[in-house]
């Protein structure tokens, strides 16, 4: 029961906003010595995990590419490709992005898309200036809001594909915990399982983005 | 043969460069405090290999005092004005949109490339080494054709670097925070825990724990694939499986994406959630979050049915 004291930590941490790598590190140190590890084990413990998963932090290599775009007018780009197509409207780009992100990752390619790669450059400025094309300027709360569903949208398009490939981690996950209780389980049944789930997804955050677009539109009207 | 380890090196380097170009940033109080902490990750891409489990544990420790201690952060101003990227977008325009492009479709010619082709680069991280490829490929198109000044992405990207701050390595921290969990047993505990909270004899009742454990675990540790061992063990097999007979399939697969359901809804899933929150300069580092939780609640009660109906 004792090792549950850094699960305690991190939520009253996160909670009282203390900087995470502190909270994280506390309750590294907590739970490891609550566990009846010393101290030196702990280190040893998190520096070996810290080492094994550099792969984690490999994508920042993308932001000089960004950032070159970026100076040469990349996003202002993006705005004006949306400004000029007549029915590019929020919902329908975001449920566009949402479905193709699905799709990408449901064959596997989930790295080809992401935060860094396409919806900094490319998503959120298009889902601003569609939201802009039918409202007029936005509001800060409302930018927010739009730049905030499209990181939302690339999320729930990448959980809610990468199941229904075969070779995705968490597949071979699934296949050797069963093997390990007995069960021979195909790879290919869980990934028919998952499609229930995608087209769940996909329904509800579509009527989601509809219901975005529909509520900016109120609010510009009230204004 | 390419492998991992390029990649690493160019991250080392990359690293290593925004440590220089920002330790030079005299508008910046913050330098010395900013150069440290992406020089030693620069090390840590670079020499992690050879410091040790210990070593690369002190190493940890830096990093973590330099951001806790608030050494660390971004220089004000120093944008280029909207009206002179408005100018460039205009003569450059599709162009831009070309080298964006290359990133993504060098991740995913590479990645059947080096699967059909052996020897080239390590089949295993064909997206990796080949996203990095993509790197390296849009960076020498947009020098040739933009001609900007010789370190102008590097500045740029330093600059999108210190506005992420330490939430940058956020994911990897957390990952190693799963690390010392597992090996301190909480897994077992919380499993234990759930396992006897189930009312006896409700089959539905065994269904909703199940969903509802599988998302809450994930919201502690940030990860489904964290608590998915520990539920399946605690109440996927005897209860759901061996008691009322379910579809070992159906539990397996439908519970793990009850799981996802709690990513989208905790701060602990860094790289989901907070990260892009720096990345698109949000005010409210929870503003992902937020978004995100009206389609994570109903999607975890739809699962959850999806089980109760298609397992049983």
């Amino acid at each position: 029961m004792l090792v549950l004291i850094g699960i305690l930590i991190i939520i009253a941490g996160f909670l009282l906003r203390f900087n995470p790598l502190l909270v994280i590190m506390a309750s590294a140190l907590a739970t490891g010595l609550a566990a009846g590890l010393d101290i030196v084990a702990i280190v040893a413990a998190f520096g070996k995990a810290f080492n094994d998963t550099r792969y984690v932090s490999i994508i920042w290599i993308v932001l000089p590419v960004i950032g070159l775009l970026e100076a040469y007018g990349l996003q202002q780009h993006a705005r004006s490709l949306i400004d000029r197509m007549k029915g590019a409207t929020l919902g329908r780009l975001l449920t566009g992005y949402l479905l193709l992100r699905q799709a990408m990752a449901a064959v596997g390619l989930t790295s080809v898309a992401g935060h860094a790669q396409t919806v900094r450059p490319l998503v959120a400025p298009m889902a601003e200036a569609a939201a802009e094309a039918r409202n007029g300027a936005l509001t800060d709360d409302q930018r927010e809001e739009v730049k905030a569903f499209a990181a939302a949208t690339d999320n729930v398009g990448l959980f809610f594909g990468e199941d229904i490939f075969l070779a995705i981690g968490s597949i071979l996950l699934m296949k050797g915990l069963l093997d390990g209780y007995g069960y021979q389980i195909e790879p290919l049944h869980f990934s028919l399982w998952a499609i229930p789930t995608a087209i769940a997804a996909f329904l509800i955050h579509g009527l989601r983005l509809r219901h975005l677009e529909k509520r900016m539109m109120k609010q510009e009207a009230s204004a | 043969m390419i492998t991992l380890g390029f990649v690493y090196v160019l991250a080392g380097l990359t690293f290593a460069a925004f440590a220089a170009l920002g330790l030079h940033d005299r508008s910046n109080p913050k330098r010395f405090g900013n150069a440290a902490f992406w020089g030693l990750l620069a090390l840590s891409m670079l020499a992690g290999d050879y410091l040790g489990d210990f070593g690369n544990g002190l190493l940890v420790l830096a990093l973590v005092a330099i951001a806790g201690a608030g050494r660390i952060g971004r220089a004000p101003g120093g944008d280029i004005p909207a009206e002179v990227q408005a100018t460039r977008a205009a003569t450059h325009g599709n162009f831009l949109l070309l080298v964006a492009l290359i990133i993504p479709a060098a991740a995913l010619a590479g990645t059947f490339l080096f699967k059909w082709v052996p020897g080239l680069a390590d089949p295993k991280q064909a997206t990796l080494i080949s996203l990095a490829l993509g790197v390296l490929i849009a960076l020498a198109v947009g020098m040739a054709r933009l001609k900007p000044p010789a370190l102008l992405p590097l500045q740029q990207g330093r600059r999108l670097l210190d506005s992420v701050g330490w939430a940058a390595i956020l994911p990897q921290m957390l990952a190693s925070l799963g690390a010392v969990f597992a090996l301190a047993g909480v897994g077992e505990v919380v499993g234990t825990l759930i396992g006897t909270a189930i009312p006896e004899g409700s089959l539905f009742g065994a269904t909703l724990a199940f969903g509802l454990g599988m998302a809450l675990f994930t919201m502690v540790m940030g990860n489904a694939f964290a608590a998915f061992p520990v539920m399946m063990a605690a109440v996927g097999l005897p209860l759901l499986i061996e008691q009322y007979d379910g579809d070992p399939a159906v539990v397996a697969a439908i519970g793990m994406l009850a799981g996802f359901c709690g990513t989208l809804m905790t701060p602990m899933a860094a790289n989901f959630n907070l990260v892009p929150a720096a990345l698109l300069e949000l005010k409210n580092p929870y503003g992902v979050i937020k978004a995100q939780i009206g389609t994570a609640v109903p999607l975890l009660a739809m699962n959850i049915v999806f089980i109760w109906l298609f397992a049983f």
